[in-house]
């Protein structure tokens, strides 16, 4: 069914009794051409393209629980693309670029809202850093600027721009393109645009094994059974070390747990995202009016998708330092999800040892904007069993290599 | 929000008095033999980590306390503490036969005859 004025129109004169689901739940096939482990952001959006640009129509995404449900429904909806290093400029920026077409695309509306993004500078460190991240984007043809502390308080009127603050405001690395999305609507949208092209979402089933003949994966064994497949695609954030596992591989990831909150809705105070990296926190408002909150990760490995009260505290401290106006704000909502993070805390999108087995992860505390672009390139490497360019730099060879994509100076906490 | 003991001078804790220090029982091959060491050999030591969810063998520092590191066993999922030992220790032979995976092959040759 086309979501349209006329579909809305004519659904609210039937009392909305009419509406099709958005996606069907089928049970599995006995075989697939290609399945993918995950139906977060990531893993749809990977069904999604290699349906949509590689004809791949046979294609199946298994998930635990339910889409979505994972990271992709627990972050801060963040948008941008002003990395320092070339390789992590064009898979985020690929990304950001598909976001802007993607409402349309889908016929859904992911309210995706370039309200611009603030990064401060908070210590002289942190300005000469964000400088030289400004040279390189610029470079790379990235419209991003450094602004200084009169602009950010034109933009961000409620920011306290005192020079008696613990870290004063310095100045600012602005993306006007920068800002959020609606988090489920990514996942809905790219969930329904596969399903219509064929793709079959089986959720509420557990991968329990991966099957291998040899070096070559011939399926996975699931709380539904077997499901036989040449192709096996890993897209399972902070869970990728123990589903690797079990094809006997080991990966360069470690879980640790990250958490958000938002706060009760108030009415409009800030329109732009701001991320305060020297304290760690980050704030945006959402359309309805919460006050959307996350900060640094908990130290230590955690699948308990529940963190630290220690961390939420330092969050809170940090925000009601830079944004007095918050302090009296109720919390409403706190929740953690288990992030998987790599030496250099850049994502790993590659073949692996085992032949028809290929992962994306890594991602860390950053995956929400890369997922357009991420699904994009991991797509046509599963489809062509062979690196896309832009993903060819994230292979787990580069551990082997120590050609990193060191992004943990250029990025610090936030994501 | 962790509570922890140091088995070293006993205070207990929560988690802000001390510094996680990652997986417990990493040895670095180039100490021992530094000129024939393989490029994947390196990367595993710097790199490769097993990420178990259950029983997790792990390095934590007594920050505020006595400043020493201990090793820790904890359940990533539940965050209960199973139990502590000495830095330079292996674990009690009880702890060890509750590894699974990785962690489980990693003391199987270490278990033989206790």
């Amino acid at each position: 069914m086309k979501y349209s004025i006329f579909s809305l129109a004519r659904q609210a004169l039937n009392y909305h009794k009419d509406w099709e689901k958005a996606w069907r739940s089928p049970d599995p096939k006995p075989e697939y051409d290609a399945i993918v482990i995950g139906a977060g952001g990531h893993g749809l959006a990977t069904a999604y393209y290699m349906a949509k640009e590689h004809g791949m129509t046979n294609i199946a995404v298994i998930e635990k629980g339910w889409l979505g449900g994972g990271n992709t429904g627990r972050n801060t909806t963040i948008i941008r693309s002003n990395y320092l290093q070339d390789a992590s400029i064009a898979i985020y920026d690929l990304a950001h670029k598909l976001y802007a077409d993607l409402s349309q695309e889908f016929n859904y509306n992911i309210m995706f809202s370039p309200r611009g993004l603030l990064m401060l500078c908070q210590t002289q460190h942190e300005l000469r850093g964000f400088q030289r991240t400004a040279h390189a984007n610029r470079i790379a043809g990235l419209e991003c600027e450094m602004i200084d502390r009169a602009r950010v308080k034109q933009l961000v009127p409620i920011i306290n721009d005192s020079d008696s603050a613990r870290f004063p405001i310095l100045g600012a690395y602005y993306q006007a393109s920068g800002g959020t999305a609606r988090h489920d609507g990514v996942a809905w949208g790219y969930a329904r645009g596969a399903d219509q092209m064929g793709v079959d979402i089986i959720q509420n089933c557990e991968v329990t094994d991966i099957l291998r003949d040899g070096d070559q994966v011939v399926g996975v064994e699931t709380s539904k059974g077997t499901i036989k497949s040449k192709k096996v695609a890993v897209v399972t954030a902070g869970h990728t070390s123990t589903i690797m596992e079990m094809a006997g591989l080991r990966m360069p990831i470690e879980s640790v747990c990250l958490q958000a909150m938002v706060s009760e809705p108030i009415k409009p105070i800030i329109n732009v995202v701001v991320m305060a990296n020297t304290v760690h926190g980050y704030m945006s408002q959402s359309d309805k009016g919460e006050l959307v909150i996350g900060g640094g990760a908990d130290p230590y490995n955690n699948y308990a998708q529940r963190g630290s009260f220690s961390a939420l505290e330092h969050t809170a401290t940090a925000l009601v330092e830079t944004f007095p106006i918050i302090s009296r704000l109720k919390m409403m909502r706190q929740w953690g999800g288990i992030v998987d993070m790599t030496g250099d805390r850049s994502p790993i999108i590659s073949l692996t040892d085992v032949k028809g087995l290929y992962v994306n992860a890594g991602w860390g505390t950053g995956g929400f904007k890369s997922i357009p672009g991420s699904g994009f390139v991991f797509a046509d490497t599963v489809a062509n069993d062979r690196p896309h360019p832009i993903a060819q730099p994230f292979g787990l060879d580069r551990f082997s290599r120590g050609e990193f994509i060191d992004e943990s100076v250029a990025s610090g906490v936030a994501h | 929000m962790l509570e922890i003991k140091c088995p070293v001078c006993g205070v207990v804790g929560e988690e802000g008095d001390f510094h996680y220090g990652g997986e417990a029982h990493i040895t670095r091959p180039a100490s021992s033999d530094p000129e024939n060491i393989s490029d994947n050999e390196q990367r595993d030591y710097l790199f490769m980590r097993r990420n178990p969810k259950g029983l997790h063998f792990e390095r934590w520092r007594c920050d505020r306390g006595c400043g020493k590191w201990f090793h820790a066993a904890r359940d990533t999922v539940t965050n209960d503490f199973h139990g502590y030992y000495g830095i330079t220790e292996l674990p009690p032979v009880a702890l060890m036969k509750q590894a699974t995976g990785s962690w489980a092959q990693f003391f199987k040759d270490k278990l033989d005859g206790k």
